[in-house]
């Protein structure tokens, strides 16, 4: 059995009289991709910072590679890479200063620190910016350099705070990439994410969280599986016909959610005999079947949509 | 204050050596007008202040005032900008550094500007025979004692502030009282004697005491009264800065 990498136990933080986490638990294992997904103001910035010896828990127990993130600050910081959540590169220096300089940070002599800067900048797809000040760079750009940055003392977990939030589907998809390459090295890489699309295509194992309390945690999958089933029908119609309708679909389906005037139906078949149903009801205005996915976890446990508070 | 510290004072060194010649002259040419406005068009008037030309009078009391100004600038709107605004200290403290540390190294770096840009005016001066007294050589020790007492009330005022705006009641209400009253352009004497009294709770009367007894070479013990009062000040003030940092960011 494999030791965790992370052990986190009845962990707390306040904010003056803001409970932004409360009393949570979990167990990150070596080379797993895990997730935090919620929505914004969830708690997820709160604990990773935690977890890189930034905040000071308030209450509770956390080891991070076997020592206690209390007492071994730098011991632990020495070991991790960080990718915040807000860009917080030098402005004014290049793209290759900023990562010898980080260096410097974490006692990596300079030629040392030139070579590991450069195999960074290959593999980010950012050689020919090499010299180039940040403020010129752009989103994706910027990013792609922050996880430079966090690489640079080849750490053995690497926290990524929303990676890809604010970029462009283009851009996210090229982080992605070079992601699921670091997973393939064993990197162990923890992330927090509001997007489903981001958990699911990453994280082996992922806790979702909303207002601070972890509601529900296994691989995405499983959870898509335990909780939804194999697919989604997604139905627009008047909401003084929802009931009536629900009643004659209901042999047809596993569960269903309301949203607003969306109704979510959650089927384990091929939704033959439902799409033979839905006929008989004209006044539904839309629909659409599509496989099911941890938005559908999150809106049936929550009521509410991931990206609700945007 | 440890090697940690010094990381942060060599970044901050980095990105001065790809601006130093703007920042430079911003620095350099303020201090100069002064000197020359005051030094030449109303010495012209004043003559002579206890047997020394006004401009010479005048001309430490300069080094002092621009070491005042570079340290406190640099220590607040210069750190603030990179705590805000850049998130500069939350990148070095998700590294192996902490904040006690990071708050060390800017306060190095205020006190390096403090030296480089007091020294620049001392270079001048000498220049323009205004330093009668090898003393003067001294001069850099003495912008190292006042780059460290300005730094430190700028770094406190920034772990306290909410909005960069705040800054300007710094200036007004401690750095430019401190300019006009710490004797740099005339004998602190014909003020009340409360005034006289106050002055020595103003850290840069001391720094203007040290540097123009040196640039004469009207040398003696009382200097390192002087000198005591500023080191007493930075042991005093020394602690602040750290503490209020790390409550402000709630590390
Ligand atoms: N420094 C702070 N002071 C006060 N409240 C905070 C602070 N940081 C976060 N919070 C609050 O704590 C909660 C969790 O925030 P955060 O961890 O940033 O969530 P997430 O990263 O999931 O968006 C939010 O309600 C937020 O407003
Ligand atoms: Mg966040």
């Amino acid at each position: 059995m494999l030791k965790p990498i992370v052990t986190a136990k009845n962990l707390t933080k306040t904010y003056g009289n803001i409970q932004a986490v409360k009393n949570i638990d979990f167990v990150i294992f070596p080379g797993q991709c895990f997730g935090i997904l919620g929505p914004n103001g969830a708690g997820k910035t709160t604990t990773v910072a935690m977890l890189y010896c930034f905040l000071p828990l308030t209450t509770g127990k956390l080891e991070v590679l076997g020592m206690d993130v209390t007492r071994d600050q730098r011991e632990i910081k020495k070991r991790l890479g960080i990718v915040p959540q807000e860009n917080n590169l030098d402005q004014e220096l290049t793209v290759i200063e900023n990562l010898i300089i980080y260096a410097g940070y974490f006692d990596i002599k300079k030629s040392a620190a030139e070579k590991k800067a450069l195999a960074l900048l290959d593999f980010f797809n950012l050689m020919e910016k090499k010299d180039v000040d940040v403020e010129f760079l752009s989103g994706g750009m910027k990013r792609r350099l922050a996880l430079a940055r966090g690489l640079i003392n080849s750490p053995e977990m690497l926290i990524l705070d929303e990676p890809t939030t604010g970029l462009d589907p283009e851009a996210r998809h090229i982080i992605w990439q070079h992601l699921r390459l670091l997973k393939q090295q064993g990197l162990t890489i923890v992330l927090t994410t509001h997007y489903l699309e981001e958990a699911s295509q990453l994280c082996d194992q992922l806790f979702i969280i909303d207002q601070g309390v972890i509601i529900e945690r296994g691989a995405p999958q499983e959870l898509v599986e335990k909780h939804i089933g194999k697919s989604v029908v997604e139905l627009e119609l008047p909401v003084e016909k929802q009931q009536q309708v629900l009643e004659n679909l209901r042999p047809e389906i596993n569960g269903h959610q309301l949203l607003g005037s969306t109704l979510f139906l959650y089927i384990n078949d091929e939704g033959r005999n439902l799409a033979g149903k839905l006929k008989q009801h004209p006044f539904i205005s839309y629909q659409l079947q599509r496989p099911a996915n941890l938005e559908d976890v999150f809106l049936k446990l929550t009521g509410k949509g991931l990206l609700n508070h945007e | 204050m440890n090697r940690w510290a010094i990381k942060v004072l060599w970044r901050n060194m980095v990105v001065f050596k790809k601006t130093w010649l703007t920042n430079m002259t911003f620095y350099f040419i303020e201090p100069l007008l002064y000197l020359s406005a005051m030094g030449l068009g109303l010495g012209a008037f004043i003559g002579e202040i206890n047997g020394t030309s006004y401009i010479r009078f005048i001309a430490p009391g300069i080094i002092a005032s621009s070491a005042m100004w570079s340290a406190s600038s640099e220590s607040t709107y210069g750190s603030f900008v990179k705590m805000h605004y850049q998130k500069i200290y939350h990148a070095m403290v998700a590294a192996p550094l902490y904040i006690e540390e990071v708050v060390a190294g800017e306060i190095l770096y205020a006190v390096f500007k403090a030296v480089i840009y007091g020294s620049i005016i001392l270079l001048v001066i000498t220049a323009f025979g205004l330093v009668s007294s090898a003393w003067a050589l001294l001069t850099p020790f003495v912008l190292v004692l006042a780059g460290f007492v300005f730094a430190l009330l700028g770094m406190i005022w920034t772990g306290l502030v909410p909005k960069i705006d705040s800054f300007s009641f710094f200036f007004t209400l401690v750095i430019t009282p401190m300019f006009l009253f710490s004797g740099v352009f005339s004998p602190i004497d014909p003020f009340p004697g409360f005034v006289q009294a106050a002055a020595w709770f103003l850290p840069l009367y001391h720094v203007v005491v040290l540097l123009r007894s040196l640039a004469s070479g009207d040398v003696g013990l009382f200097l390192l009264v002087h000198a005591g009062v500023l080191v007493l000040s930075i042991i005093l003030l020394y602690p602040f800065p750290q503490r209020f940092m790390k409550k402000r960011l709630g590390l």
